[in-house]
């Protein structure tokens, strides 16, 4: 929907060349989905802006069967449902914002899509960027490392001992 | 058989109020916050949404709280509940080897790379009752140590592996088809990824019983732990209308690798076979058993005789389902009137051509005495 509106026949190829750009837009939809929904409303009243916008498709909640595979990389299964909440906006120049989470979260994928579409605005991504996406992105990895602390607290070296001892 | 009832709808109506009472307990007490079922009863949680089958730990909470508390209850109105609900599709399989890790152990390797890490865990307690606990519940600050940043922690399958003593995963063929019970219904036998499937959202008990069972002999395993990993690990969705695929945010999973031992066949040399297990949420003993199950049930594949009941697909994957057992079990409860009235009269019938026979037995005895 978003390579329609913006008017580029995409070809296997050009999506090739526009990878960096995807992977770019992977990364910030990533950061917006792992933020919760506090957080993100918080972020959103940071960046200031109220662009108007219309809802192509309304915030719905539904599921995604979450795969796992066997052995750990072999072949896929299906592990179990997950719900799953997404949505889809239009700015007034026709930049599409999309926005899903895991949960059931119909104000979070709103902000999503409607950060996603002004992300890929040239004029606003630098905003977006630094209001929204670094301080979500550094607040995530912070709380990964307190995490990866607290474990690493945890790591044991067991002595075996003589059978016999 | 069981022939439908009507009426006493007010009788039912006063039922459900008496036991939402009930449900309540003593209004002098706090009722309980979902937050709290989710934040404090976690593995409560993580059971109900692997039974259940649907990961939303909130949902869980109120399952839990609607069930006082009766995980199977709760389990089943998570099925109900995702019924409701429309399927947006398959995600990208996991990567669990990119876990953030809370947890990741072995009983194969002292000193594997990553290390050992234990994680909040109940190993190692002594299963006393902390009364300081029930005093006031507070949680001291858990100690922290400085740590190597890893994005990718390697399983200790894929490090036995390399000197080929393991067997690897079986290749994928891209665009196998994958089944999924929750739209056709399970036929024997079963496919490695459909057994999976069900053993993910079957009973813990029944799956801790059968696991143990194959420890104690029914069944040839020999296992050890390989690797049991806990962490949070990111679901991608392929969105069509974006052409790639999107972050949806992260889960938490449990996983465990079980090793075993195998002798060998014609066609494959002594190598260590493996069976799998990975659930939402933190179950650590749900996988372990499933992962022994997984291993039992692959005797077919391996060439194995069968001969005891874990090895036996139907009768596990037949099983394993608690909320169908929940239904076909408790359906007894559940008003038999007319079919016992038949049952009543046959029995009556029957009773009576046995004393009919036993009273000519007894004549004829006595004919037999005055001869």
């Amino acid at each position: 929907m978003f390579l329609k509106v913006k008017g580029a026949e995409m070809t296997a190829s050009s999506l090739k060349e526009q990878s960096p750009e995807i992977a770019a837009r992977q990364n910030a939809l990533g950061i917006l989905a792992k933020a919760s929904a506090q957080n993100l409303a918080e972020a959103w009243k940071n960046l200031g802006l109220e662009p108007s916008y219309t809802v192509i498709r309304p915030a719905e909640i539904g599921l995604v069967m979450v795969r796992g595979r066997a052995g750990g990389t072999g072949a896929p299964f299906n592990m179990c449902e997950a719900t799953v909440t997404r949505c889809v906006i239009a700015l007034d120049d026709g930049t599409t914002g999309f926005g899903q989470t895991l949960g059931r979260e119909k104000q979070k994928v709103l902000l999503a899509a409607l950060i996603d579409a002004l992300w890929q605005q040239q004029e606003h991504r630098v905003l977006v960027e630094t209001k929204v996406l670094q301080p979500l992105a550094s607040a995530q990895e912070q709380a990964e490392n307190e995490t990866r602390a607290e474990v690493a607290a945890t790591k044991v070296d067991f002595f075996t001992m003589v059978r016999g001892e | 058989m069981y022939v439908a009832v009507k009426g006493g709808e007010k009788a039912i109506r006063n039922a459900h109020k008496l036991m939402a009472r009930d449900r309540r307990g003593d209004t002098n007490v706090p009722s309980l916050s979902l937050k709290q079922i989710s934040e404090q009863l976690y593995l409560s949680v993580s059971r109900v949404m692997a039974e259940g089958s649907l990961h939303d730990a909130e949902l869980a909470a109120l399952g839990i709280k609607q069930s006082r508390g009766d995980l199977i209850e709760a389990a089943f109105l998570m099925r109900a509940y995702r019924t409701t609900l429309p399927r947006f599709g398959y995600s990208k399989p996991i990567d669990t080897a990119k876990m953030l890790i809370r947890r990741r152990i072995s009983a194969t390797y002292k000193d594997l790379p990553g290390g050992q890490l234990l994680g909040p865990t109940f190993d190692y307690t002594q299963r006393l009752l902390d009364f300081k606990l029930a005093a006031d519940g507070e949680a001291p600050a858990p100690e922290v140590q400085e740590f190597e940043k890893e994005e990718v922690v390697p399983r200790v399958t894929d490090l036995l592996n390399e000197e080929g003593l393991i067997e690897p995963d079986e290749p994928i063929a891209p665009d196998a088809p994958v089944g999924d019970i929750t739209r056709e219904p399970l036929t024997f036998p079963a496919d490695r990824d459909l057994r999976l499937q069900n053993l993910a959202r079957g009973d813990e008990g029944f799956l801790l019983a059968l696991g143990y069972s194959t420890q104690r002999g029914f069944g040839r395993t020999h296992p050890f732990a390989g690797e049991i990993r806990l962490g949070e690990v990111e679901v991608d969705f392929f969105m069509e209308e974006l052409g790639f695929e999107v972050p949806l945010g992260t889960m938490t999973v449990t996983e465990c690798q079980m090793i075993n031992q195998f002798q060998g066949s014609a066609s494959t040399p002594p190598q260590f076979t493996r069976g799998y297990g990975l659930v939402p949420g933190q179950g650590e003993r749900k996988v372990m058993a499933m992962a022994l199950v997984d291993r039992s049930l692959r005797a077919e594949e391996l060439g194995e005789e069968i001969d005891s009941p874990t090895q036996d697909q139907e009768f596990v994957l037949s099983h394993s389902d608690n909320v169908q057992a929940t239904g076909f079990v408790e359906h007894l409860k559940l008003p038999h009137y007319v079919d016992f009235q038949s049952e009543l009269e046959l029995i009556r019938k029957i009773r009576k051509e046995w004393q009919g026979k036993r009273e000519a037995a007894e004549q004829e005895l006595v004919a037999e005495a005055a001869q």
